[in-house]
């Protein structure tokens, strides 16, 4: 009878990842899932006698409250650290119930697996918890998002997981005090693996870390409701497990990397790095120049001969990316494609699955500024548009775009599918700077002569681009 | 040992059908899925709430609520800012 009822909470919560496939149904998904977790609590609340629901309710309070208050407030800018802090919270709750199970009594008489998976409880959520508190911490701008790299960085990471394991064996011989110790121990070292995966990971690479972290939450739930012989909590951690792995699977491909790449970095010196950017730059100094100038050839600063391509195009594809949220330009952004559409301008939206630092970071950004989902393409099926586009309009992205993906060997990036906005007839880029992306890679596409380069923040470049038309519109 | 049998394969089924069903879900989508499935990952709830079903210690209760209390801020963030994230998506015929 139970697992009737414990299979059908299940099916409640499959029913919103079905749901979620689409954007106007994913609003019910997620509804069904929470309903699914409601069901679940509700199951457990009905089953067992819960001693001091005061402390238990006030607790829930405590939470709920500053939840809620928290995802009203926050702005969609700030949603990819926020949903790591709340990770981190997530991962403090699967190791506290996996030590209290583990400490208290009636584990005398836990079977060796219940054990097992209590001990890696510890491990996987306290290394979620610190991992994800650093990705927030970055993500947030409260701390450097590049890389941080310790000395002997590598051999530390090796020496913890190495005394994670001993401590965890260990801790199957002893009990009472000396195994609560251990357990602590066990805890503080998951905290400090955590911390030292999470700080070298930076930059464009955060994707990856925040989809490796949504599955070590999953697996820490998992293996919390193996130690309490729990089915509802497994199967949910377990689809959470799921989809991490499945996201971070997808942000690796995205980057033509795997993720032992990119956990373990390997740095083969700065001369090394050197020479790979620039095999990527053109040869001399020389040619760059020449290339430079058969792209100004009509001698005019750079933002009229952009205006000019934009103004006259019949088809523009946008290529937004990181830089583009951090110079808030959707909003504007927006507004320069919803005015151009209305001059009779085709125009849409080519999105990376890597842009921005998580998966599908650029979709929501543009969603608030109320672009159109339909308009919004995924690479696969943008990349044979470029072709017969006459503007591709870069704003922000730099390595998602840069042919050296495709045309140099032996650079960070090489092999990476990239959007195909060289095929465009006109390229016109609004970076900040001809600075390399995250990548050090040199980025090919500036000096393409039919890219019109025009350097400064995009969210001012994108604003006069969007005034000079609209006053061409009014006339 | 049946049970445990029973276990690992709640797990293993419940991967696989998950990965199933989430691996079709678009590009698009996966922000606010993994939002959503943050807020999943907070039914360690269940195993707070369970810790005060048997008799406990004084200390075993605090740590208890203190998990309760981060399981409960991530549950419940995590499935209102899903929610948050999904009203902005509009399609053609949703146009404000």
């Amino acid at each position: 009878m139970s697992f009737g009822i414990d299979f059908s909470v299940i099916a409640v919560l499959f029913c919103g990842f079905w749901l979620f496939r689409e954007p106007p149904k994913a609003r019910f998904g997620n509804m069904a899932a929470a309903c699914g977790l409601l069901l679940a609590v509700v199951l457990v609340l009905t089953r067992h006698d819960i001693s001091g629901p005061g402390v238990v309710v006030l607790a829930a309070l405590i939470g709920a409250v500053p939840g809620i208050a928290l995802a009203r407030a926050v702005s969609m800018i700030q949603i990819p650290a926020m949903i790591a802090f709340q990770h981190g919270a997530g991962g403090i709750a699967a190791f506290l119930v996996s030590f209290v199970e583990l400490t208290r009594p009636a584990a005398a008489s836990m079977l060796p697996v219940n054990e097992v998976s209590g001990v890696l409880g510890l491990a996987v959520g306290s290394l979620t918890f610190s991992g994800s508190m650093i990705a927030s911490a970055k993500l947030a701008g409260r701390m450097q998002q590049a890389p941080r790299v310790l000395s002997r960085h590598t051999l530390l990471v090796v020496a913890c997981s190495l005394a994670m394991l001993v401590v965890g064996v260990l801790s199957f011989f002893l009990s009472g005090g000396a195994a609560m110790s251990l357990y602590a121990l066990e805890i503080l070292l998951g905290a400090c693996l955590g911390f030292l995966l999470a700080s070298r990971i930076g930059g464009a690479d955060m994707p990856v870390l925040i989809s490796s972290l949504n599955a070590t939450a999953g697996f820490a739930a998992a293996l919390c409701g193996m130690v309490i012989e729990n089915r509802l909590l497994i199967a949910f951690g377990a689809t959470v497990a799921a989809s991490g792995s499945i996201l971070t699977y997808v942000m690796c491909r995205a980057m033509n990397r795997d993720i032992i790449r990119i956990i373990f970095p390997v740095y083969q010196g700065d001369r090394e790095g050197d020479r790979i950017v620039s095999a990527a730059r053109p040869a001399s100094p020389d040619s760059r120049k020449a290339a430079v100038t058969a792209g100004q050839s009509d001698g005019s600063p750079p933002f009229d001969r952009a205006l000019a391509a934009i103004s006259s195009a019949r088809s523009v594809i946008i290529v937004p990316g990181y830089g583009m949220a951090l110079a808030r330009a959707q909003f504007r952004l927006a507004e320069l494609a919803a005015l151009l559409e209305q001059r009779g301008t085709e125009v849409r939206y080519a999105i990376h699955p890597v842009a921005g630092r998580m998966p599908g970071h650029m979709n929501v950004l543009l969603a608030e500024a109320d672009v159109r989902y339909e308009d919004l393409l995924e690479m696969e099926d943008a990349n044979p548009l470029f072709a017969e586009t006459d503007v591709a309009l870069v704003v922000g992205a730099c390595d998602v775009v840069n042919p050296a993906a495709m045309a140099t060997e032996g650079t960070p990036i090489s092999g990476m599918p990239i959007l195909l906005a060289a095929d465009a007839r006109r390229i016109v880029v609004c970076n900040y700077d001809r600075q390399p992306g995250y990548s050090g890679v040199a980025n090919l596409l500036y000096d393409n002569p039919r890219t019109i380069m025009v350097p400064g923040d995009a969210g001012a470049t994108i604003g006069s681009l969007l005034d000079a038309i609209r006053n061409q519109t009014t006339q | 040992m049946s049970n445990l049998i029973l276990l690992f394969a709640v797990f293993l089924g419940s991967f696989v059908i998950g990965y199933l069903l989430i691996a079709r879900i678009p590009p698009l989508l996966h922000t606010p899925l993994m939002s959503m499935t943050n807020a999943i990952s907070a039914i360690t709830l269940l195993g707070a709430l369970l810790l005060f079903a048997t008799p406990s210690s004084a200390m075993e209760k605090i740590l208890g609520a203190a998990a309760i209390v981060t399981a409960t801020f991530n549950v419940v963030g995590g499935f209102a800012i899903t929610d948050r994230m999904l009203r902005l998506f509009k399609g053609k015929g949703q146009d404000s």
